[in-house]
C-alpha cells in the first residue's frame, strides 16, 4: 500500500494543548515537514518560547531548549555558536519577539545570526488570556484595550519583518499567512527557504506567519480566517523582504 | 607554566577560566570588570573553538549563557553588582533547567547604580538565590588573586557535577588588585553531559532544557531533587579558612579583599596581647555554618567585617546561634574598611563592649 498522507516524522506523538481552530497546529507541522525534507532533525536544536508555544518542546521530535520571555534569539545564539553544526530555531510569538524580546530580536538580526525564527503574528497575547500584543491593529479590541487600540494612548502596531529589512544581518526575511491552502503551501516554502538560508550560512532568516486566535479574537476558526484576511493582511502585507539569492543574482 | 607572574584579578580570572576549559564567554560592558571581558576579547578568537560575543545587554548575555550551556558547553559571563540584576532572570532559569555555567559578579557599591568603587553588598542577593523562585548558587569568595584562579576550577568541577551555577563574588579591590599568581599544573575536569541539547544525531531520543512543570506535583519533586543535591553540597563543600585562631578568644570573619585587612588588624591586636584570630568563610554558598558554631563554642565574642551595612553577619549569627556574641562593622559606598578602624573594633569587644 502506498502511503500518501503521514505525520511528519520531526513531530512527536504529543497530543498537542492548542485550543480548536488554533494555527500553531499548522506552523508545527509546516516546520517539521521542512525538518524531514531537509534531513536536519539530528542536528536541529528548537527553542521554545513564552506563551502558547511553550510546550513547543513536546511536539517537536529535535532536542529543544525552554527559553525565558523573549530571549529565545539570544538563548539560540548561544547554541549555534557553541555547537558549529547546528541548526537552530525558535518559534516566538508576537508579544514574545516584538514587545519584550525587541532587543534580542533586532540584535540577532543585525549580528547575522545563523538562526531561524518561526515568528507567529496573530495580533493579541494568547496565553495570558487575550491582551494587546504590539501587533494589535488599531482599534482591536483585547481585553487590555477594551475600547479598541487607541494608536494615541498605546501606540501603533509594529511591523516586524519591513523593521528588520533594514539591517544588513538579515539573509531571509518573508511574511506569509496560513488563512487558505495555497497561503499555508507558500508558508512551507517560506520556512523551508529560511532553513536552507541558515544552513548555507547566509545570516538570520525570520518567517513571519500571519496567524490567528479565535479563542482570544472572539471569533469562530472560520470567522477568524476571515477577520485575518480582512484586516490583518491588507496591514501586514505578504510578501519576501529580504533574499540573499535575489541580492547574489542581481549583484 | 609554573612561573610566577604577575596579573590582576580580573585578567587572572579569565586566564583562569580558559584553562580550566571555558572558551565560551558572552559578556556586556561594565565597571569594574572591564579587564576579565577585555581579556576574554583577545585571546577567546584565537583559541579554537573559542567564542567571545559582546551582548546587547546582560539579559542576552546570560541567555546566550544559558543556550551555551545548554548545549553542554562550558560558558560563562561576568559582570559587576547592576549587571547581575538583570542577569537575574536568567539565573533563574539556568538554575531551573539544572544548568552549569560560571557567573562573575565584580561587586561595586549600591544600590542603583551605586558607585565604582568596591563592595560586599551583593551579599545576600548573591547567597539568597539570583533571581525568583528560590534556587541556588555555588558562591566562592576568593581573598587573593592565586585564590580567583584555584577557585575558578573548583567553581566549574562542582557546577558541573551538581548542575547548578555557579558565582565568583569578586570585588572592585580584588579584581583590580595585581599579584604575583601561579597557575597551577591543574586538567580540567570534564564530565560527560548525556543531557545535553546539542541534536540527538539519531543516536538517541531528544534532549530536552526546560524549567517549566505545569503539573504541581511533578514541579514540587524537580525542587525535592535539586533540594537534596543543595544538601549533599551543604554537607561536603562548605570551605572556610581559619588564622590564628587555635587559641583565640575571639574572632573576626571576614571574607573577600575585606579579609585580608582584617589579617593586618588581627596581627596589630596581638602585638597588643589579644587573643584574636580569623575565620574567613571561601564559599559563600554553601557558608560553612558547622566550623563557625564548632569554633564559637570557645569564643568571647566575633566581629564580622564586610564592605556592605552587615550582611554575611547575618549567616554568622545562624551559625553561632547564640553561642557567643557578635558584632559587626562595615563601610559602604566603595570605602575599605582600614586595619586600624577593624583594630579598634577588636579593641572595644575584647574590653567587653558587646552589642
Amino acid at each position: 500500500m502506498k502511503t500518501v498522507f503521514q505525520k511528519p516524522r520531526s513531530l512527536s506523538d504529543t497530543p498537542t494543548h492548542y485550543c480548536p481552530g488554533c494555527t500553531h497546529g499548522i506552523v508545527h507541522r509546516l516546520v517539521a515537514e521542512a525538518i524531514d525534507e531537509l534531513g536536519i532533525e539530528g542536528r536541529t536544536i528548537g527553542i521554545a518560547p513564552v506563551g502558547c508555544s511553550v510546550s513547543a518542546y513536546n511536539y517537536f521530535n529535535n532536542d529543544m531548549v525552554q527559553a525565558p520571555h523573549g530571549r529565545a534569539p539570544a538563548v539560540a545564539t548561544g547554541i549555534k555558536r557553541s555547537v558549529k553544526d547546528s541548526v537552530v530555531f525558535t518559534y516566538q510569538g508576537d508579544g514574545d519577539l516584538a514587545a519584550i524580546g525587541t532587543a534580542e530580536t533586532v540584535h540577532a538580526a543585525t549580528r547575522g545570526e545563523n538562526i531561524t525564527v518561526i515568528f507567529i503574528n496573530n495580533a493579541i497575547y494568547g496565553m495570558t488570556g487575550g491582551q494587546m500584543a504590539p501587533t494589535t491593529l488599531e482599534g482591536q479590541v483585547t481585553q487590555t484595550t477594551p475600547y479598541g487600540r487607541d494608536a494615541s494612548i498605546a501606540g501603533n502596531p509594529i511591523r516586524v519583518s519591513e523593521m528588520l529589512a533594514t539591517l544588513d544581518g538579515p539573509g531571509y526575511i518573508e511574511r506569509v499567512a496560513v488563512d487558505s491552502p495555497a497561503h499555508v503551501r507558500a508558508a512551507k516554502k517560506a520556512i523551508k527557504k529560511a532553513f536552507e538560508t541558515q544552513i548555507k550560512g547566509k545570516g538570520f532568516s525570520l518567517i513571519e506567519v500571519i496567524s490567528t486566535c479565535p479563542t482570544n479574537w472572539g471569533l469562530s476558526p472560520g470567522d477568524a480566517m476571515v477577520w485575518l484576511r480582512e484586516n490583518m493582511i491588507p496591514h501586514y502585507p505578504l510578501g519576501v523582504f529580504v533574499d540573499w539569492e535575489k541580492e547574489e543574482n542581481d549583484g | 607554566m609554573s612561573e610566577k607572574i604577575l596579573m590582576k584579578g580580573n585578567e587572572a580570572l579569565a586566564e583562569a577560566a580558559i584553562r580550566a576549559g571555558c572558551i565560551r564567554f558572552f559578556g556586556y560592558p561594565i565597571t569594574p570588570q572591564t579587564e576579565l571581558a577585555a581579556y576574554m576579547a583577545k585571546r577567546l578568537p584565537k583559541i579554537e573553538g573559542g567564542v567571545y560575543l559582546q551582548a546587547e545587554s546582560e539579559v542576552s548575555a546570560i541567555n546566550m549563557v544559558l543556550g551555551s550551556a545548554a548545549s553542554g558547553a562550558r560558558a560563562m559571563t561576568s559582570s559587576s553588582s547592576p549587571g547581575i540584576s538583570l542577569k537575574a532572570e536568567g539565573i533563574s532559569y539556568i538554575a531551573g533547567s539544572d544548568l552549569p555555567c560560571l557567573i562573575v559578579n565584580v561587586q561595586r557599591a549600591g544600590p542603583g547604580l551605586g558607585g565604582i568603587q568596591p563592595s560586599q553588598a551583593d551579599y545576600w542577593v548573591s547567597t539568597r538565590g539570583v533571581g525568583h523562585g528560590g534556587a541556588r548558587l555555588l558562591v566562592f569568595a576568593p581573598n587573593s588573586v592565586q585564590e580567583v584562579i584555584d577557585l575558578v576550577f573548583d567553581a566549574f568541577e562542582l557546577a558541573e557535577k551538581y548542575r547548578i551555577p555557579a558565582m565568583i563574588l569578586s570585588d572592585g579591590l580584588l579584581g583590580q588588585m595585581m599579584e604575583p599568581v601561579v597557575f597551577p599544573d591543574r586538567a580540567p575536569v570534564l564530565l560527560e553531559k548525556p543531557w545535553a541539547a546539542n541534536g540527538h544525531r539519531d543516536k538517541r531520543n531528544k534532549n530536552i532544557i526546560n524549567s517549566l512543570y505545569l503539573q504541581a506535583s511533578e514541579l514540587e519533586e524537580k525542587v525535592r531533587q535539586r533540594e537534596l543535591r543543595y544538601r549533599e553540597i551543604e554537607e561536603k563543600h562548605s570551605k572556610a579558612s581559619e588564622y590564628m585562631m587555635d587559641d583565640a578568644e575571639y574572632a573576626v570573619v571576614s571574607y573577600g579583599a575585606t579579609s585580608r585587612v582584617a589579617g593586618s588588624a588581627i596581627d596589630a591586636a596581638r602585638e597588643k596581647g589579644i587573643r584574636v584570630g580569623l575565620i574567613r568563610p571561601v564559599t559563600l554558598w554553601p557558608f560553612p555554618s558547622k566550623q563557625i558554631f564548632e569554633k564559637s563554642k570557645n569564643l568571647k565574642g566575633i566581629l564580622a567585617v564586610e564592605m556592605s551595612s552587615g550582611q554575611m553577619v547575618d549567616d554568622v549569627r545562624l551559625a553561632v546561634n547564640g553561642n557567643c556574641p557578635v558584632n559587626f562593622f562595615g563601610r559602604t559606598g566603595g570605602i575599605i574598611p582600614t586595619p586600624m578602624e577593624i583594630l579598634s573594633e577588636i579593641e572595644k569587644m575584647s574590653k567587653g563592649d558587646i552589642k
